[in-house]
């Protein structure tokens, strides 16, 4: 019969809706309340010094609203006014410098789309499947356009010459938190795209985010993005800090560890359908959708499997991708009914392709926490119920 | 499109091989010209010798930048047990979640290996940053020079890496050798893992057969959707299907937290705020409001009026245990003032609030939680 929400007349088309400023700055209308970050309170001893993730499962494009986007602490996320912001530079430059927040935002500024992606991104996945959605094996990323100056500006402004010969130089950068989470970073990284970032997606950092500053490291993993960013030491020595020594460090089968492993491989994952996010309607049109990201440089394609990766199809790619970025790719599909074995395979401009877990394990062993980017399996079965499973 | 992908040139992983940060002479050679060539802004000011100080506290590998000072491995166990046993346990094992700091040497090479300082940290000079500037959690940069040395030199015995009656200084650092200092090589993925990169992916017939070889739902460690913290009421995925034709239960927003929601008319609210921030002192170990859970210390709804050590499924020291009574505004002043001299033994690890201001504010804001 006919559809009463045609045929009759309904509140919302009689009555009268909110007027402006009923809220100042608007929040999700309440039926997507469920699209929030989640964390897995398991995986850490306190939530202070704890990670969360986004729900990529539940949104689309590739920008990250800051509100739903990861969050991960070593000491808490503190509460820092810009007024009471200070930014020192110091080591092997001419002049220590210290900038207060105002300083910053006279220097040229520029703008840049980035995934922040956390090394463990993906790290409880090592020694098999384990937690059921998009959300929990790959949301520790999020994708936002960052506005700041290059930190080869300020590098500049404090002078280089003490520095002499760059190639065995180093930045080491601390946040202002209790943690003072501290990272070193090559000069030649330094020089080339990181960014001193106030705003993101054009409004302030949220706190969680390092309000009001925090340093944009393109490509290379999150934990080196250090939040409430309040000093840069040019130096002639990598500081082998807590974060680059006891963590964020890979060990391999024999026990031996990789140090310095900063980029960000090549990956991808299927979005939707995906254990959070069933196929809720019948037999037909089926858009299957994912992100793909590598911190070597652009995406160059990402094929989709239905069968567990007996044959692939070429996703199509929403834009071309671009450097150190997310891409969406969906592919548009009918779906039979039957069960599918859904993968994604990532490519990108420096020839790398998404390998498998298999692939992973035989190189990595099973022990190296941080960095797996493997190819993810999603058991579509016959109702639309998706599960997050290892195959052969 | 994977057929225009040019393959990578075998030279280029190769010369990969040095540390990425270590091989392009001409290129950062390059970028120097480039950023010599841009202006000065003349923004900022000179940073000043003492605020330097304040700030570059970082320690070389090579133990550059270590304070003069020193501490002992006996005066490190009382120190130890003072400010970090409460989560790191009495012998550096490891309490509940907190990271584990002794043992586990020889276990890199096997499942699940156990890193500490003693089979892990390649470098001395990270424990001692690190305890500095980042420890206790709560209550960072607390510690002095000699207390960090102690800490550190106890660390290292309870790893069996140096004798009891070890002395730590600036000047013994370096001749502490780390077990694991050579077990690290420089990221080399672009060579071990150079066949990653294949600009011709298999497209059909990659396999013969498909099996499912693990499922996600057998471990079952997945968090409900609806977390136990979370006001948001959704379908669990299994019931989204049916649910599909209707709206999904309107959920509510995750609300803000309950303090600003109007107390009690007895508390004085400029109190409880300046109460607040002082709690913060005290968040590393407890929780309060909405949700609160035992942690490494009770929560604390409810306190004032709550029995000594009163706290069901929390397991307490024993003095606390046997001491009898109630949480009032005196014997919570008292206890908060001086923790150990009012609950000889308590496994709380707090130095105390030194101020009588900060001690009525924060029990003015624990009093909102009742």
């Amino acid at each position: 019969g006919p559809d009463p929400l045609i045929t009759e007349v309904q509140d919302w088309a009689n009555g009268l809706g909110h007027g402006v400023d009923e809220v100042p700055y608007g929040l999700p209308i309440e039926f997507e309340g469920d699209v929030i970050r989640r964390n897995v309170p398991w995986l850490t001893a306190d939530p202070i010094s704890s990670i969360n993730f986004t729900p990529i499962h539940a949104l689309d494009g590739t920008i990250t609203p800051q509100g739903c986007a990861f969050e991960r602490h070593h000491s808490g996320a503190i509460t820092l006014k810009k007024d009471d912001y200070r930014l020192m530079i110091n080591g092997l430059v001419d002049q220590p410098l210290v900038f207060t927040y105002a300083d910053l935002e006279r220097f040229p500024r520029e703008n840049h789309v980035y995934f922040c992606e956390c090394a463990a991104n993906t790290g409880m996945e090592w020694a098999g499947a384990q937690l059921n959605g998009a959300q929990f094996t790959h949301g520790m990323i999020h994708n936002m356009e960052y506005t700041g100056v290059p930190l080869r500006t300020l590098l500049n402004e404090a002078g280089l010459g003490a520095a002499g010969d760059f190639t065995d130089k180093w930045v080491y950068v601390e946040g202002a938190d209790a943690s003072s989470n501290g990272r070193s970073i090559p000069m030649e990284k330094a020089l080339d795209d990181v960014l001193v970032a106030f705003k993101a997606n054009g409004e302030a950092l949220r706190r969680e985010h390092g309000y009001p500053v925090r340093l944009v490291v393109p490509g290379w993993e999150g934990n080196m993005w250090v939040k409430w960013l309040r000093r840069i030491e040019v130096t002639d020595h990598a500081v082998e800090s807590r974060e680059e020594t006891s963590k964020y460090t890979d060990t391999l089968e024999d026990g031996t560890s990789r140090k310095w492993t900063w980029i960000m491989d090549a990956k991808s994952v299927v979005t939707s359908p995906s254990p959070q996010a069933p196929i809720t309607h019948g037999h037909g049109p089926l858009v299957i959708t994912g992100l793909a990201w590598s911190g070597r440089g652009a995406i160059t394609g990402v094929d989709v499997s239905i069968d567990g990766g007996k044959t692939w199809t070429q996703a199509r790619l929403a834009k071309p991708g671009e450097k150190m970025a997310l891409t969406r790719f969906y592919l548009d599909t009918e779906w039979n009914g039957e069960d599918m074995l859904v993968q994604s395979r990532a490519r990108d401009d420096s020839g790398y392709v998404q390998p498998t877990k298999a692939q992973l394990r035989e190189t990595r062993g099973l022990n190296s926490i941080y960095h797996n980017n493997c190819i993810q399996t999603w058991h579509v079965k016959t109702n639309g119920e998706a599960e997050n499973v290892e195959v052969s | 499109d994977r057929t225009v992908v040019p393959l990578p040139k075998q030279a280029d992983l190769i010369d990969h091989e040095a540390p990425s940060n270590m091989d392009s002479l001409f290129i950062a050679a390059a970028i120097a010209q480039e950023v010599a060539q841009e202006g000065k802004f003349g923004l900022g000011r000179p940073a000043l010798p003492e605020e330097v100080a304040a700030w570059d506290l970082d320690i070389a590998p090579d133990g550059r930048n270590l304070p003069v000072g020193s501490g002992d491995v006996w005066t490190g166990d009382e120190v130890f047990a003072e400010n970090c046993a409460v989560c790191h346990g009495d012998f550096a094992e490891g309490a509940g979640n907190w990271p584990k700091l002794a043992g586990g040497q020889d276990t890199l090479d096997r499942d699940d290996p156990l890193k500490t300082v003693g089979s892990y940290w390649p470098y001395l000079s990270t424990t001692f940053d690190y305890v500095r500037r980042s420890m206790p959690f709560g209550n960072a940069q607390s510690l002095s020079d000699d207390e960090v040395y102690a800490i550190t030199a106890y660390i290292l015995y309870s790893n069996d890496l140096v004798d009891e009656d070890f002395v730590l200084s600036n000047e013994t650092f370096m001749d502490v050798e780390m077990p694991n200092a050579n077990g690290f090589i420089v990221d080399d993925r672009e060579t071990a893992e150079a066949h990653f990169w294949t600009d011709t992916p298999c497209m059909e017939n990659c396999k013969d057969e498909v099996k499912i070889t693990m499922k996600a739902t057998v471990l079952d460690v997945t968090p409900d959707e609806v977390g136990e913290d979370e006001a948001a009421a959704d379908a669990p995925a299994a019931e989204v299907q049916v649910a599909a034709a209707e709206e999904a239960p309107a959920a509510e927003q995750p609300a803000a937290d309950a303090p600003a929601a109007a107390p009690a008319a007895a508390i004085d609210m400029a109190l409880a705020e300046a109460g607040e921030k002082v709690f913060k002192k005290c968040k590393a170990c407890h929780q309060v409001g909405d949700g609160a859970k035992n942690r490494t210390g009770p929560e604390l709804n409810g306190i004032l009026g709550r029995a000594i050590g009163g706290m069901d499924g929390f397991k307490y020291s024993k003095v606390l245990s046997e001491m009898g009574g109630a949480w009032d505004h005196d014997t919570l002043a008292a206890f908060l003032a001086d923790p150990k001299g009012y609950a000889k033994g308590t496994k709380m690890s707090f130095a105390g609030l030194k101020k009588e201001d900060d001690v009525n504010a924060v029990i003015e804001y624990l009093k909102q939680f009742q």
